[in-house]
């Protein structure tokens, strides 16, 4: 449909929308039945499906919008109070939203999906902040290492990056927090506070000789494998499953006896919104089981932190596979990161690739 | 505003004048706002502490950002590495785009010329990503070099140079090429034949014509495709970043990393604000030379 403006209607218009934005929407938005999600794009809540059985289910439509990075996200939250409704954070960034008072405290009780919800991620430290719970897990994964079935045997270890037998046959992840927190499990130290960064960089460096390549994107990684560039790497479990079924990867996952690396992101109310009641009725929604098949079969997601919707997958669904209830016991999780402790992760780890450059 | 500002100092301009501001004003007045503006925005972050975006806290502002390559002295040999990238891929651009430039325009004539010229450019004509991913095919183990190197050389141990600086060096010598050949082609096609003519009729052979009339003559051509090439090769981050693999770690990546993943955009500007500097300098300490020989050309 073309709509034709002269000028006077035009100004007129736009004199309308600018009054608008300045009255912060408030009386447009009041009057509206829409909610809107802070999230990654691509990630679960825009699901199409998923946002018209909301709207028949409540009668409220979904309205997104996203964001590209962590303190982007808080930005926005920040600078735009009463625009959101329900936000996802990953967990390790739950602390720092609530002493800056941008998320609200959830009543489990008030979501009934929750009573499915694994008791780990429902106690996780991450998100209980003085006794209160600040967000309901959503979704989980871990890094841990990716070999080449049938060619690698017998790795159970980090140590396999200084292993001689591999040299110029293993790729690592091209970010600090992930190759810190590797360096801190061999060592020993807490990943998310190392007592001594030194003897990370130090780690991290004798791992020189081995590495062939710094992947950053999953596709780089399909790519890289998929022509044999390296047999051994540092990998997201929720793209094993990817790597295996949709490029047909001889891939293995598997957790090295020093644990694995685990994140967890949670669904949060905005302290601002103004629709409380329908931010936690998404909420419900999207822990829901049958939501959770939907997103997994239609599209493929990341594990469900709610063991109902995982009971749900058939057993032989490689998401299920891949994350057993089991390993949980040997992740330790992403948490909080202080401004310049975030600052000396990506400081350490800038140094460790320009020695791994420098012949 | 900018007619008005160069108008009033120069004397009252002619017809002809206000119809050169008239052309010029637009692109100089967008440069100004897409290249000035941002510069400024650039250089007042590279004095903060912290990114300024919806933080709560007042603006600190310091000079730490500048002694990044003092406090990171790793930095030094990640400045060495581009430095290197781009003398490479400059002097490789130099050697093949001259005699390209050369032969295009003194043995080429029509629609030949055309094709050849097309062919320089074509490789502007796809997208840059485009361009490295397809060098990822032919380069790795097993791929099309590989292949072909077996065909002619069965025995040939596996070829592999994906992920090493000359991988690096190739995809960026690709990409710059044609700046080179259409610099130089510039020089060529203005030397007049009877310049030649008479150099061969005082008796000199093809190689003396070469390094005392063709070559002179073709340095103007050759410092602009410098410039142009070694400039962003040395800030380049796509190509070392994907044919690199371990290797890959230049300024330019290092910078791309603060304004993407550790989301430091102070640090990023000034290390960007350091590296002009660094090629102001460079400049500056060879434009005596140049302007030298440019002036004898």
């Amino acid at each position: 449909m073309v709509v034709r403006l002269d000028r006077r209607q035009f100004t007129q218009t736009m004199g309308a929308g600018l009054a608008a934005t300045a009255w912060g929407l408030g009386p447009v938005r009041a009057a509206d039945k829409t909610i809107t999600v802070l999230n990654w794009q691509g990630y679960g809540t825009d699901e199409k499906f998923a946002v018209k059985k909301f709207q028949e289910m409540t009668g409220y439509e979904v309205k997104h919008d996203y964001y590209n990075a962590e303190p982007e996200m808080l930005t926005k939250l920040r600078t735009n109070p009463g625009a959101y409704d329900v936000a996802i954070l990953n967990t390790a960034r739950d602390s720092q939203a609530q002493a800056e008072n941008l998320i609200d405290a959830i009543d489990l009780t008030k979501v009934p999906n929750a009573a499915g919800l694994a008791d780990t991620f429902k106690t996780h430290p991450n998100i209980t902040i003085d006794g209160k719970t600040y967000g309901v897990p959503w979704v989980w994964g871990m890094n841990a290492l990716a070999v080449r079935r049938d060619k690698v045997t017998g790795v159970d270890s980090y140590n396999v990056f200084t292993d001689p037998a591999y040299v110029g046959r293993c790729a690592l992840f091209d970010d600090a927090v992930t190759g810190i927190a590797m360096a801190a499990l061999l060592t020993g130290q807490n990943i998310n506070n190392p007592a001594d960064m030194k003897k990370i960089g130090d780690t991290l460096k004798t791992f020189k000789k081995n590495v062939k390549l710094l992947w950053s994107s999953e596709d780089e990684w399909n790519k890289a494998f998929g022509g044999g560039a390296f047999d051994i790497s540092v990998y997201w479990s929720g793209a094993v499953a990817r790597s295996q079924k949709l490029h047909n990867l001889a891939v293995d996952f598997l957790i090295p006896k020093e644990g694995a690396i685990g994140w967890l992101d949670n669904l949060c109310l905005p302290a601002t919104s103004t629709k409380k009641e329908q931010g936690l009725a998404f909420i419900n929604y999207m822990i829901d089981p049958k939501f959770y098949v939907d997103w997994v079969t239609g599209s493929g997601a990341p594990a469900s932190a709610n063991s109902a919707a995982m009971n749900e997958l058939p057993a032989t669904d490689l998401n299920r596979q891949i994350h057993k209830p089991e390993y949980l016991s040997k992740i330790q999780f992403m948490g909080t990161l202080p401004d310049d402790r975030r600052q000396a992760y990506n400081d350490l780890w800038e140094e460790v690739k320009a020695y791994y450059a420098h012949s | 505003m900018a007619d008005t500002a160069t108008g009033a100092t120069l004397p009252q301009p002619s017809r002809g004048g206000w119809r050169i501001l008239a052309l010029l004003a637009p692109a100089y007045g967008w440069l100004l706002l897409t290249v000035f503006l941002p510069l400024c925005a650039m250089l007042v972050f590279s004095f903060l502490k912290t990114t300024p975006f919806g933080s709560r806290q007042p603006l600190v502002f310091t000079f730490k950002n500048y002694l990044a390559f003092v406090d990171r002295p790793y930095l030094v040999n990640v400045a060495w590495t581009s430095l290197q990238l781009g003398l490479w891929t400059t002097g490789l651009c130099a050697a093949l785009g001259l005699p390209a430039a050369i032969a295009l325009a003194r043995a080429t004539r029509g629609r030949t010329r055309q094709v050849l010229f097309l062919l320089t450019i074509l490789p502007f004509w796809t997208n840059g990503l485009v361009r490295v991913f397809s060098w990822t095919m032919l380069l790795r183990e097993g791929g099309l070099l590989d292949q072909a190197v077996h065909l002619v050389w069965p025995g040939a141990g596996s070829l592999s140079l994906l992920y090493s600086f000359p991988a690096v060096v190739i995809g960026l010598v690709h990409a710059y090429l044609p700046y080179m050949i259409l610099t130089c082609y510039l020089s060529v096609v203005g030397i007049e034949d009877g310049l030649i003519d008479a150099a061969r009729s005082l008796g000199a052979r093809t190689p003396a014509v070469f390094t005392t009339v063709i070559l002179p003559l073709c340095l103007p051509g050759l410092v602009s495709g410098a410039i142009l090439i070694f400039v962003p090769v040395i800030g380049a981050f796509m190509e070392p970043r994907i044919l690199g693999g371990r290797i890959g770690v230049t300024m330019g990546t290092v910078i791309e990393d603060q304004f993407t993943s550790a989301y430091n955009w102070p640090l990023g500007a000034a290390l960007s604000f350091t590296m002009l500097a660094a090629v102001l300098v460079i400049f500056a300490a060879f434009s005596g030379v140049l302007r030298k020989r440019l002036a004898v050309a």
